[in-house]
């Protein structure tokens, strides 16, 4: 009943165009994430579900119901901004209260809605106080409760933790988590931070350039990137791009020639190469390799793995592993090895890269090789 | 011990500092001063020359004279009459430009529709066109209208060529405020008005004050509008001011002279102090809110 869809949705502003021709379909209960870096259109498509901005081309239904030409107000929809937009001047009991006033909610049933609203975000014992008196956390809280207490059919959030410092920002998400887990509400939420959008979705729309690059779940989306857009925007630290050739051993077995920090030359059989790499015999393509892919030793147990001594030229400790800088194919990459593992820079370490997990991308048209 | 010759010389610069804004300030004060002397001192002692002197025998004569009994042409009531068309002039003026100001604002920055842009331009148009351009256009407008030469018809004139600029100020003020809010009122169901009424307008204190100042002390001290459109029971102080001075009976009476353009220019003196407060206190509350 608050499923969301978006049909061939597109939105010009003169000749430029903001949207191109999106399609995406949300079911009722679901937590999808619109990520994609600034300017890519996520927030725009926000505002056009939001009605806040008007579409040049296609239908946005909420329900059963058409609401492309709808007033926001009429949509049943309920927005947390990014500023979170609380009214200055109206103390958070009003703030909460002001989208039931506007509805002619009668005064109690409005009163136990901003109470049960209140308890639930735990922020009763401030309904007195003005925004300008409240933490970030807090002001973040009310934002949420002022959409909650409209039960809308579907919840849309714009960049709601940007404004937080890192550590609430972890702990909101959280909570946002949990909320929406009680609730079982429908969310669309914008955001350009890669980690929330893994944590938060069920599924993922990466956008870029007004294009929907990418729609999944948040596996399909890290593991099986559809281009390099995609690869290198999801994941921190981000997926290693080395170009290697093709090449076709004597045993009809296809693989790489891969280069060590020393100069030396392998060929490394792919263990799973795509269906299509024989257009790529003896040609160049971009193989991505995540960071954690490329590790100590002992740490790969799969097979298809192919192990190097490597110059570390880098060394960067985060606590439960470090990330290790090295050369491959004349490439700086990325690898992570388990803190357990002294590792310092100018040493050589023994590495292993999992090739099993590599994904394949053409170098002209940066789309992926399958 | 150039501890001690550093603070000579700091001293020394503090004291320069201190002598140039004196000067400066008595060099302004001066004319006020002396009109402030004048009104209280009868003519005899006028006549004797020092200017700058304190009045020795002060005397309230003048101010009851200027307030009642001087003459503004023919007729010799003083200018209490023209004093009260004054604010009966201004105080509409002021709060119809004001408020037709705020809602222009609030449509020219948060509401913009197809062209706005173009309706802003020329509006500001309207703060560069000399008073004087649109003098005989104006005047025909109020005969039309059948309000020429009435307290209406004033009232009209100030409103319109009032609205440029307050129109200006509040489209300014209201740009720095974040459109999600609007947003907000929109999604909570908020219509045009209310959302002005409840959520804009509470924010609009420091702006309210300035173009409240800025309306009336301009509307107030007007002296062209004030002696072209006006009739004779529609004067406002300003043009009986002129008349009083300009009115040649016999003695020129430089006391009652003073006393009336004293009495003319207390309310908008009396605005900017009490209200200046306000202003700034309502910069601060905005800076506060972060």
């Amino acid at each position: 009943m608050s499923q969301l869809h978006i049909n061939n949705v597109s939105k010009h502003y003169g000749s430029h165009k903001a949207l191109h021709d999106i399609n995406i379909q949300i079911e009722s209960g679901e937590f999808l994430v619109l990520i994609g870096p600034s300017g890519c259109g996520k927030s725009t498509l926000l505002n056009s579900i939001a009605g806040l901005d008007s579409i040049s081309d296609g239908d946005i239904c909420i329900g059963d119901r058409v609401v492309t030409h709808v007033s926001p107000k009429d949509r049943d929809i309920a927005m947390v901004f990014q500023s979170y937009a609380l009214y200055p001047s109206m103390n958070v009991y009003k703030n909460i209260a002001f989208g039931l006033e506007m509805k002619k909610v009668p005064k109690e049933q409005i009163d136990n809605e901003v109470k049960r609203v209140a308890t639930m975000l735990q922020i009763d014992h401030l309904l007195e106080r003005k925004p300008a008196e409240l933490s970030g956390g807090q002001r973040q809280r009310v934002a949420m409760g002022r959409a909650l207490a409209r039960e809308p059919a579907i919840y849309l959030f714009d960049e709601p933790l940007s404004n937080l410092d890192a550590k609430l920002r972890v702990q909101m998400r959280t909570e946002i988590k949990k909320l929406h887990q009680r609730l079982n509400a429908t969310i669309v939420y914008v955001t350009h931070d890669q980690i929330e959008a893994m944590t938060l979705a069920d599924r993922i729309a990466v956008m870029r350039d007004g294009h929907l690059q990418q729609l999944g779940t948040p596996a399909d989306i890290y593991e099986d990137p559809c281009n390099m857009f995609v690869a290198g925007f999801m994941g921190s630290p981000a997926i290693n791009f080395v170009p290697a050739r093709v090449h076709q051993a004597d045993n009809q077995a296809w693989g790489l020639e891969l280069t060590d920090s020393a100069g030396e030359t392998y060929f490394v059989e792919l263990p799973n190469p795509p269906a299509s790499i024989a257009d790529w015999k003896e040609r160049e393509l971009i193989v991505g390799i995540r960071p954690e892919h490329i590790s100590h030793n002992e740490n790969v147990s799969t097979g298809g793995r192919w192990t190097m001594r490597n110059l570390i030229e880098v060394t960067e400790p985060t606590g439960p592993d470090t990330l290790v800088f090295t050369r491959l194919n004349n490439q700086e990459v990325t690898g992570r090895v388990g803190s357990e593992y002294p590792v310092h820079a100018g040493e050589y370490l023994t590495l292993s890269l999992d090739l099993s997990k590599a994904v394949f991308f053409d170098p002209e048209t940066e789309e992926r090789i399958r | 011990m150039p501890d001690t010759s550093l603070n000579l010389n700091r001293l020394f610069s503090r004291g320069l500092l201190y002598l140039v804004l004196l000067t400066f300030a008595a060099y302004f004060l001066m004319p006020l001063l002396v009109m402030l002397f004048a009104s209280f001192k009868d003519l005899s002692e006028i006549r004797a020359g020092n200017l700058v002197m304190p009045p020795l025998d002060p005397t309230l004569e003048p101010w009851r004279k200027a307030w009642s009994e001087a003459c503004t042409g023919i007729e010799c009531n003083g200018i209490k009459g023209y004093f009260w068309n004054s604010f009966v002039i201004t105080i509409p003026a002021v709060i119809l430009s004001s408020a037709i100001g705020a809602i222009n604002g609030y449509v020219l920055s948060k509401w913009r529709f197809k062209g706005s842009e173009l309706f802003f331009f020329c509006l500001l148009v309207g703060c560069f066109i000399p008073f004087q351009a649109v003098l005989l256009p104006m005047a025909q407008t109020l005969g039309w209208m059948g309000i020429s030469n009435s307290v209406v018809g004033l009232i009209l004139v100030h409103t319109i060529y009032g609205i440029p600029f307050t129109t200006l100020f509040y489209r300014n003020y209201y740009v720095g405020l974040p459109t999600e809010l609007i947003s907000a009122a929109k999604l909570d169901g908020a219509g045009f008005f209310t959302t002005f009424w409840r959520i804009v307008l509470p924010l609009s204190g420091p702006i309210i004050v300035v173009t409240l100042i800025w309306q009336f002390t301009n509307i107030w001290n007007d002296f062209l509008f004030g002696v072209i459109y006006s009739g004779p029971d529609s004067k406002p102080v300003t043009v009986a001011l002129n008349n009083l001075v300009n009115t040649s009976t016999g003695v020129k009476e430089y006391n009652v002279d003073m006393a009336a353009a004293i009495i003319a220019a207390l309310p908008t003196i009396i605005v900017y102090v009490v209200s200046g407060k306000y202003f700034l206190r309502g910069l601060m509350a905005g800076a506060v809110k972060g």
